[in-house]
């Protein structure tokens, strides 16, 4: 399941998506928004998403995830628009008969959720707004 | 031919449009087309690295174009 949203985040409802009788271990990672940015604050972030290429991104790193671990219980939402600080902005939840992988390909899904899927992040601060690896 | 863009975040900002019609002689390529809309838009940043994909997908960036791709033009990309 893969949702791309300008609504808050349940995150209880993302990891039932993914709990099953046959699975030992469920990790749910949030991303949460931060106050500052090396020392600066920051006011409230805002994301935009290339929707239809983001969601056959994500597809295709639950399909790395597939080929690598045998994983299929997984599930990602994020949150685009205006995002008030300390809010959640992404949940990807994973679900597997034993622990160890399901911490590997958590990690290995938020690490390629930042190479490929084509969302953007803009912090907001008091002068004005920085799109981050791009600038302003 | 006609090729459908798309701009995002810095992109959009600068160009301020998220979404245009190009038109291009046939057999251009994704140089062209950037080489295109610099010159539609000069204040696009120079110094950003950027991916192309062509009807969603990342491509390499001399790539044959053809009447009615959507290109998009990422910057880098920054969710989480």
């Amino acid at each position: 399941m893969i949702i791309i949203t300008n609504d808050p985040i349940d995150p209880d409802s993302i990891t039932n998506l993914v709990r099953k009788d046959g699975n030992g271990a469920v990790i749910t990672f949030l991303g949460t928004t931060r106050n500052a940015t090396d020392g600066r604050k920051v006011n409230y972030l805002e994301y935009e998403a290339y929707q239809p290429m983001a969601q056959d991104m994500i597809r295709q790193i639950f399909q790395e995830v597939k080929d690598k671990w045998d994983i299929e219980d997984l599930a990602m939402t994020h949150r685009i628009g205006k995002v008030a600080i300390g809010e959640i902005s992404m949940v990807v939840a994973i679900s597997s008969p034993h622990r160890k992988q399901a911490f590997e390909a958590g990690e290995y899904s938020i690490d390629r959720i930042k190479e490929i899927v084509p969302i953007w992040k803009k912090e907001v601060f008091d002068e004005g707004g920085v799109w981050v690896g791009s600038g302003s | 031919m006609n090729i459908s863009v798309r701009f995002f975040a810095l992109y959009k900002d600068r160009a301020g449009i998220s979404v245009l019609t190009v038109e291009l002689a046939e057999h251009s390529t994704t140089l062209d087309l950037m080489d295109k809309l610099y010159s539609m838009y000069p204040a696009l940043p120079s110094a950003t690295p950027v991916l192309i994909a062509i009807n969603y997908q990342y491509v390499e960036p001399n790539s044959i174009l053809h009447d009615g791709d959507e290109v998009a033009i990422i910057p880098p990309v920054s969710g989480g």
